[in-house]
């Protein structure tokens, strides 16, 4: 069998803008590259970096305040410009996309079956029992179990994998030529992610289609890219073979993305020095936290005999998958949720049981930053506002005191000190989160809860976020329970690490222990699954868990 | 050091959401509203003409309130009140055609047509206005505390509201206007407000109920804030928007009902007037004497209109889902941004 090497997508000079009140703002900027089947290009950049509307351009999917110009040809076609008939003829046939979300791209009222059924009969001409024969093939091919039951299933029925798997199998009804991935990782967990490039990488290989992808995770490009294009500001920063960019980037914005990137296992030492017999900051034991049965919905347990202390001046990692409980032990630790059995000290005091006039003294040494910073701040109040508050409403600091140490906070999280009456929506991910911080530092605590504070933000701004979040700690010597879904991060920062699946806390320990020498059987997995930044030590790890 | 870090901290999150902030960027939410508000041209009109046409009737008329026994009036600008009867003219068929003398013409009575109709528009502003801020009050409480704090609060508040929105309003109204007409409009306004609050406590209701799960409440809380707190400084601004919408839909409401009521006899009594009271007692000199019926349905179309078009335009500000229906015009005025040069 010869594989052929055509070029199945060419663009050149190709523009995307954006009208917005009254000027067209580039987006996208004189982009030039083209993918050859069987071939993965991936283009990487952070978020506003245009690679999302970019390739929606493609096939004139953008929404009415968009213009494209250049030229982008399918299989020799001119895509930009075309008719809506030539259009929807390519859409699906010949282009088919994967989007991020596959429960929102998904139609949640229709079957898998029927969507990927609807997409086969509207390209081809089959009758519907050779169509669902076919979807079933489809399921088969993307290794959905028990393909034949699956095929009627509706999207909620399905877990998060299989519903990205489901995705898949419709953009693959009809062999199309070029494939679309829009981040198609982003919205899973570390051991799905794992599967599901697993699951592309083999698909490519089989099909011989060619792939563009477009993601924010250098991980994930290693692990599948032939070709990567950097993107930064709607501009092409850098093209070249994957073993180019990772080995030898030449523009220093690929040098910093890469820097940027956290890797599992690379991280300083940490050493902690330890009073003698420390009391412990925070407690939990034998902690169970059930949500009460609502209506008809049974009473779910979430988080079942939890036993964690943390110590003065330590960070605690608790990672764990999506729907483990690790946010659930964060929000009871700090008296946001009721506990159903056990106890949880903080200090030395008993939250469990505590009347709301305790609660307050403890929340003073207590402080959390959540994980979204859109919805933590209120949009209503100016930041230096959302920051006082704690201090206002303990009574510490009044008037011109309370505008200081306002001021000193932002400094403290190296924001301008003029920032004070800006409202949230003025400024970016990372300095909302920023902001997060210094409200939780407000009153100096004992404990801080850090909520996946990373996992909105880019890269770059991540690694900033990071290393103040060490410095701040460093300086104010807080215990910190640090929660997250993302290895590497927690590797960065923690002393210890725990580990929770199911509401069950499954390992714990000092955080080399964990990461070099996991005992348990899903720790052990939770590590493996982690992509490696580096396309020939990915590559490695990958043949050495074939065999 | 720290300079050049947020020298690079500058430029690595300058990017983000670059686009979508370069509509709002500097400006804070108060008059990233006011600027929408300000692009939907009807309402600006309509804030204009009802600004307009409130200043013209309260001066022209004068301030009148209080009780028969107890008035409290301050006098305007306009010769003739409602009371005064001048000598009527003649005209054809008809009596009190409008002439210099008589802009609106006269009754068949002779009293001067402009007055009544002056003295008909305030009574109904009035009736708006205090429906509008008793209703937004009740609403606006019973609605916030039943959505947060949710359970057998909300359910005895919630089936309060159902009882009530089970009274037709009319015939409370009738009830009411037929037992205290004779207290003055305002005392008819207070009691319309205390039965027009039910949509929008159920409108603030269902906002308190998704805005309290937002992260910045529980943020406002390990700060220490106590529930009044969070009820007024942290939830109810952001709930502001649908607050505003409602009562402005709800002042419109007001106006018409009170001049159902008046045109069915339950309103203003006589020898006060009210817009409705005066199209009800003129509705069969449509043949011959017109301008008697004219006026006072031009102040109502007009009223209820202005009020409408401004609460349209204010949805449209508050919303911010509403994306501006961008023209092809638009397009072709565009000017081309270009991208900031790499330092």
């Amino acid at each position: 069998m010869t594989i052929s090497h055509e070029v199945i997508l060419k663009v050149e000079n190709y523009n995307v803008e954006f009208w917005v009140d009254g000027e067209w703002y580039p987006a996208a900027i004189d982009m030039n590259y083209e993918v050859k089947a069987g071939q993965v290009l991936a283009i990487v950049g952070e978020s506003g970096s245009g690679k999302s509307s970019s390739s929606m351009g493609l096939m004139s999917l953008l929404a009415s305040n968009a213009r494209t110009s250049g030229s982008v040809q399918v299989k020799g076609t001119e895509m930009l410009g075309a008719n809506n008939s030539l259009l929807r003829k390519f859409r699906g046939k010949e282009v088919a996309y994967i989007f991020q979300e596959p429960m929102t791209a998904l139609n949640p009222v229709y079957t898998i079956g029927f969507q990927i059924v609807e997409t086969i009969r509207t390209h081809s001409n089959v009758g519907p029992a050779e169509a669902r024969q076919r979807a079933i093939e489809l399921l088969t091919l993307v290794e959905i179990p028990n393909p034949e039951k699956s095929v009627d299933k509706f999207p909620h029925q399905l877990s998060g994998g299989q519903r990205q798997r489901a995705m898949i199998a419709q953009a693959l009804a009809c062999d199309p030529a070029l494939l679309i991935a829009d981040e198609p990782t982003t919205a899973l967990d570390v051991t799905v992610q794992a599967e599901i490039i697993e699951l592309m990488r083999n698909l490519k290989d089989k099909l011989n289609s060619a792939v563009l992808l477009i993601t924010h995770d250098m991980g994930v490009v290693a692990d599948l890219a032939d070709e990567i294009l950097v993107m930064k500001d709607g501009k092409t920063v850098e093209k070249g073979t994957a073993d180019q960019i990772f080995n030898r980037p030449q523009h220093p914005y690929t040098q910093q993305l890469l820097a940027a990137v956290p890797k599992l296992g690379f991280a300083a030492p940490r050493t902690l020095e330890v009073a003698d017999n420390p009391a412990p900051v925070l407690k939990l034991s034998d902690v169970t936290i059930e949500y009460p049965k609502r209506g008809r919905i049974p009473a779910f347990t979430a988080v079942k005999d939890f036993n964690l202390e943390i110590y003065p001046g330590e960070i605690v990692g608790l990672v764990g998958e999506s729907g483990s409980g690790k946010t659930t032990v964060g929000r009871a630790a700090i008296g946001l949720l009721p506990i159903k059995t056990g106890s949880v000290q903080v200090v030395g005091q008993e939250i469990a049981g505590a009347s709301h006039k305790d609660l307050r003294g403890i929340r003073r040494s207590t402080g959390i930053v959540f994980q979204d910073p859109a919805s933590s701040l209120n949009p209503r109040l100016p930041i230096g506002e959302s920051i006082g508050e704690p201090l206002f409403l303990a009574n510490l600091a009044k008037g011109d005191e309370l505008h200081r140490r306002v001021e000193d906070l932002l400094a403290s999280v190296e924001l301008p000190r003029s920032y004070r009456n800006r409202y949230p929506h003025e400024l970016s991910g990372g300095q909302r989160q920023r902001v997060g911080i210094a409200r939780a530092l407000a009153l100096a605590p004992d404990l801080l809860i850090a909520d996946e504070p990373t996992s909105a933000l880019d890269v770059s701004v991540q690694a900033r976020f990071l290393d103040l979040l060490l410095d701040l700690q460093d300086k104010l010597k807080f215990a910190c329970l640090f929660i997250s879904h993302d290895l590497a991060v927690v590797d960065i920062l923690s002393h210890r690490i725990a580990v929770m699946q199911h509401g069950v806390l499954v390992e714990q320990g000092m955080r080399d222990q964990i990461l070099k020498n996991p005992q348990h059987e899903y720790t052990q997995r939770l590590i493996s699954a982690v992509p490696v930044p580096d396309p020939a030590l990915q590559k490695a790890k990958r043949e050495a868990a074939r065999s | 050091m720290a300079k050049k870090n947020v020298a690079v901290e500058a430029t690595a999150e300058s990017s983000e959401n670059a686009i979508a902030l370069h509509e709002t960027a500097g400006l804070s939410q108060g008059q990233i509203i006011r600027k929408r508000f300000f692009r939907h041209k009807p309402a600006v009109a309509s804030l204009i003409a009802l600004i307009f046409i409130t200043l013209f009737v309260f001066s022209a008329s004068g301030i009148h309130l209080g009780t028969d026994q107890h008035p409290i009036t301050i006098p305007g600008w306009w010769k003739y009140t409602l009371t005064d009867i001048p000598d009527t003219n003649f005209c054809g068929i008809a009596v009190g055609c409008p002439n210099w003398q008589h802009p609106f013409g006269q009754d068949p009575i002779g009293r001067d047509y402009f007055a009544l109709v002056m003295r008909g528009a305030e009574q109904s502003i009035m009736v708006m206005l205090v429906v509008g801020l008793i209703g937004g009050v009740f609403g606006t409480v019973i609605g916030a505390v039943a959505g947060y704090f949710r359970g057998w609060v909300d359910a005895v508040l919630m089936r309060f509201t159902d009882f009530i929105i089970t009274i037709p309003s009319i015939i409370i109204g009738a009830v009411i206007g037929f037992k205290f007409g004779n207290l003055g409009v305002v005392a008819l306004a207070v009691y319309l407000g205390l039965f027009s609050w039910t949509g929008l406590a159920r409108l603030v209701r269902g906002e308190f109920l998704s805005l309290r799960e937002r992260e910045f409440v529980d943020a406002a809380r390990i700060a220490g804030a106590g529930n009044i707190r969070i009820i007024f400084k942290h939830i109810l601004p952001n709930a502001m928007g649908v607050i505003i919408v409602a009562v402005t839909l709800m002042l419109a409401g007001a106006i018409l009902l009170e001049t159902a009521l008046s045109y069915i006899g339950f309103g203003v009594q006589a020898p006060d007037v009210s817009l409705g009271s005066l199209i009800s007692e003129y509705q069969d000199s449509f043949t011959v004497s017109p301008w008697l019926f004219y006026w006072p349905g031009v102040l109502i179309i007009s009223i209820a209109l202005c009020v409408n078009f401004i609460g349209d335009g204010l949805r449209d500000a508050f919303d911010p889902r509403q994306r501006r229906r961008i023209t092809r015009r638009d397009l072709i005025k565009a000017t081309f941004k270009k991208p900031a040069e790499e330092a």
